[in-house]
Formats: C-alpha cells, sequence, structure tokens
C-alpha cells in the first residue's frame, strides 16, 4: 500500500490536481491535492494510496546526509 | 542526492558505529536493548535488510502493531465477507485484504463463489468504477491508519461531486496513538524506544507523539524508509537509552513537520471522527478508529448495508494477537513456517505483505 519511495514529478496538470511522477523509470499519475506546498517539476513527492501526501524538503535531506556524516566521524 | 539515502555504503558504514553503541547499551542495561517499530513498511524494509541478524545479540528488534490489514478484527472481516456476498454490492479494497481469512471464507473464496471483489491500488479508481456501473454497489474497504484515510475520505469528495449514489465506505480505519498508549501502557512489554512510521508522522505531526516521552518515558525516533534512515534511527534511539533521555525525535525531516499535514488532517476531520475500534489482539480501544460522521452517513456503508456477524474466534492456534502486541515474535508462534505459510495463510499476519508473519518467514 505504502511505497515510501518518492517519485519525481515530470509533469503537473494544476487545474485538475494531477501530476505524473517518475520512480525507477515508470510513470504514474498521482493526485497532488493534499500537498500544502506549490509542486514544480523536478520536485520529489512520497505517495500513498495515488494519493501523494508530502514533498521531499530537499534542503533537510541534505543536512540530514550532513548529519550521517557527523555520525561518522565522531568517535 | 536522494540516491545517497540508498547507498549501501553509507548503511553499512553506519551499522559499524551502531554495533559498539548496542554493545554499551547493553552493559548498561545489562541486556540488549529491545527496540520496536510500528509500521509494516518498516518491518518490510528491516527483514530485506537483514538488519535483524547482523544486530542479534546487541539488540533486539521486535514489531508491533503497524500493519493495518494485520490489526483489523476478526468480526470486522467476517462482515466484510458477509457484506461481499450481498447482490449488487461489490467490495472494493486494496489487495492485500483479499487473502485475509476469515472465520469460515475469504474474500478470496467468495469471489471464486461470484461474489464480486475488485482490487484497487487508490479508492480515486474505486470512484471511478463506481461512476462506470451505476447498477452497483460499490463499497469501499477503508482499511489504513492516518496515512491512508485523508485518500479516502477526498474519494468521498470525488463521489459527491460527481453525484454518484452507488459509492460507500465500510470504514475500518485506525489511528495510531491510541493503540500505541494501550500498547506503552502494557506492564509486560519491555521496550526501550520506538521506531516510529515516517508516513503517519508526515499526516500527524511529529508533535502528536510527545506523549510517548512524557506519559511512558520511552524514548522514539520518526524513521524514513531507506536502510539508513532506519540505521540512524536505531542509533539515535541507543545514544537516547545510554544517556538516559526520552524524547520524540524527527530523523525524517525531509518529510515530517511538527504540525503535520495540516490539509490531510482537516480533510480527515471534515468527514470522519474518532469511534471506538476492535483491534486484533487488543480488543476495543476506545476512540482509536475513525467513521464517518453523521452528516455524510449515506456514504457510510455501515449504515446503507447493515450485516451482523456472530461472534467469532481468530484463527486456531494463530498467535497474531500476541505478535501485534509485540509479546512474541512471529518464531514464538507454533505454525509459523510449518502450517502456516503465504500460501496456505492461517492469520493475517502472515497475508499481509507488511505483516510481520510474512516479512519473517522471507527474510
Ligand atoms: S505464523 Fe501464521 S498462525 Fe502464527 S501468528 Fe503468524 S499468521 Fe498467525
Amino acid at each position: 500500500m505504502c511505497l515510501g519511495i518518492p517519485g519525481k514529478v515530470v509533469s503537473i496538470s494544476p487545474g485538475e490536481n494531477q501530476a505524473v511522477i517518475e520512480s525507477f523509470g515508470i510513470q504514474n499519475k498521482v493526485n497532488i491535492f493534499l500537498v500544502e506546498e506549490e509542486v514544480k517539476i523536478g520536485d520529489y513527492l512520497v505517495v500513498h494510496a495515488g494519493y501523494a501526501i508530502g514533498k521531499v524538503n530537499l534542503q533537510e535531506a541534505q543536512e540530514r546526509l550532513k548529519l550521517w556524516e557527523e555520525i561518522l566521524v565522531a568517535e | 542526492m536522494l540516491n545517497n539515502f540508498q547507498d549501501p555504503g553509507m548503511s553499512r558504514q553506519i551499522l559499524q558505529k551502531l554495533i559498539p553503541l548496542a554493545e554499551k547499551v547493553a552493559r548498561h542495561l545489562g541486556r540488549p536493548a529491545v527496540l520496536m517499530e510500528v509500521c509494516g513498511t518498516h518491518t518490510m524494509a528491516i527483514s530485506r535488510s537483514g538488519l535483524k541478524n547482523m544486530l542479534a545479540g546487541y539488540l533486539e528488534l521486535k514489531s508491533g502493531p503497524g500493519c493495518p490489514v494485520c490489526v483489523t478484527d476478526q468480526k470486522d472481516i467476517d462482515k466484510i465477507i458477509i457484506l461481499a456476498r450481498q447482490p449488487d454490492v461489490v467490495v472494493a479494497t486494496f489487495g492485500d485484504m483479499v487473502r485475509v481469512p476469515g472465520t469460515n471464507s475469504s474474500l478470496e473464496r467468495e469471489r471464486a463463489n461470484n461474489a464480486q471483489v475488485g482490487i484497487f491500488y487508490s479508492p480515486a479508481e474505486a470512484v471511478t468504477f463506481a461512476a462506470r456501473h451505476p447498477q452497483k454497489e460499490v463499497v469501499f474497504l477503508g482499511v489504513g491508519f492516518e496515512t491512508t484515510i485523508p485518500a479516502i475520505a477526498l474519494s468521498v469528495t470525488a463521489a459527491k461531486n460527481q453525484g454518484l449514489e452507488n459509492y460507500s465506505i465500510f470504514s475500518v480505519h485506525k489511528l495510531v496513538p491510541p493503540v500505541m498508549k494501550v500498547l506503552l501502557g502494557d506492564p509486560e512489554l519491555r521496550i526501550d524506544g520506538l521506531i516510529l512510521p515516517g508516513h503517519v508522522c508526515t499526516i500527524t505531526g511529529r508533535k502528536t507523539f510527545d506523549f510517548i516521552a512524557a506519559e511512558f518515558n520511552i524514548a522514539a525516533v520518526i524513521a524514513g524508509f531507506e536502510l539508513v534512515d532506519i540505521v540512524e534511527a536505531i542509533y539515535l534511539l541507543l545514544k537516547q537509552v545510554l544517556n538516559g533521555r526520552a524524547e520524540t525525535v524527527n530523523g525524517y525531516t525531509r518529510l515530517v513537520q511538527e504540525e503535520g499535514n495540516i490539509k490531510a488532517k482537516n480533510i480527515m476531520s471534515e468527514y470522519f471522527e474518532p469511534v471506538d475500534a476492535l483491534w486484533r489482539g487488543f480488543g476495543m480501544v476506545p476512540q482509536s478508529g475513525l467513521g464517518l460522521r453523521k452528516v455524510y452517513s449515506f456514504y457510510d456503508a455501515a449504515i446503507r448495508f447493515p450485516v451482523e456477524a456472530p461472534e467469532s474466534l481468530p484463527p486456531k492456534g494463530c498467535a497474531c494477537g500476541d505478535v501485534l502486541k509485540g509479546k512474541i515474535t512471529p518464531q514464538g508462534c507454533p505454525l509459523f513456517a510449518k502450517v502456516c505459510t503465504p500460501l496456505q495463510p492461517v492469520g493475517p499476519c502472515m497475508v499481509s505483505s507488511e505483516g510481520a508473519c510474512a516479512a519473517y518467514y522471507y527474510e
């Protein structure tokens, strides 16, 4: 039911709250009504049962990677 | 950049840091730390990764009530099966429900006996199906946690906007926080930390889970679904245990916010209200489900097609209830892998791909 893999937005039809996302080369239509922020091409969305439930915050993702780097150098 | 989250080298490196830390915690506690995940997708990811074996002896990983299909009560499954037998009713469902054994049958068996059962990836598809088949009554099985419920609420909006009179919801939705309170209040359960479900938290927000520390003094980390996310969550939990801290830490900041997805929360509460709900293994948990509000009772299958099921017992010998409560691991069930396998499942925990028994079986 819940894949947890973010898909990359390749096209948007804003009037209909629809977007097409791609993950692992497969394209799927998803409903973007629930996403609070503006959805743009190139964004990553997490989808559940045909509905995007959130947009991946890439800046936070970057921060996370930095944190791991820190964990790795910590003794 | 998101590919870095799938980097096996990264998780391996963190894992190398993890083992000495887990050893330290085990010395500190006088036993290996026990961590529990409460999300079927985590259960699957953990068993696919082989993490449990890598960490065996250093720390124990348990599964909790994180699989929505598995926690659906036997009586509700029986009702759904009776519903499928009604003439003109098409039961529309996510795939995992079809093979779950009820007391005497399953949707799969009913389908072989000409009941109409449609499998849909999204409730939106079920609405489209209802629009195309006005002579049928399409009943969507609302099985799921906070992550799924907004999508089901929106399917009611879609049916309403299209003026459909043949679409309704059989709601056995479940809410995660109330059952966690029951779980954590169980004096027999000894856990040191919780890996919280990232996508449930995407909807509810981090703050909703502050009660874990405040009421139960247990460490918790919200985790994403890549191996690195899970390994990191374990690392952060062990740090908390070692330092005697208990906080609900957000390890999935790329998706989870303090307040969650407010739009999704509003949609949920527009259509649904908290109701007492039956959980497999837990029994009745007050205000732990969501039923349609009275003003939307037209879309409530329980009102439109009232069915009753006789008192039911879980499948003979099946210990799903104890697995869901974290009392035993699937191997602790005498039927596991002997009588009960994914091809011949005895209980729902072996049917659902998110179920702990299925996950352990494939491990
Ligand atoms: S192994 Fe099968 S019978 Fe045993 S608890 Fe799991 S689902 Fe039930």
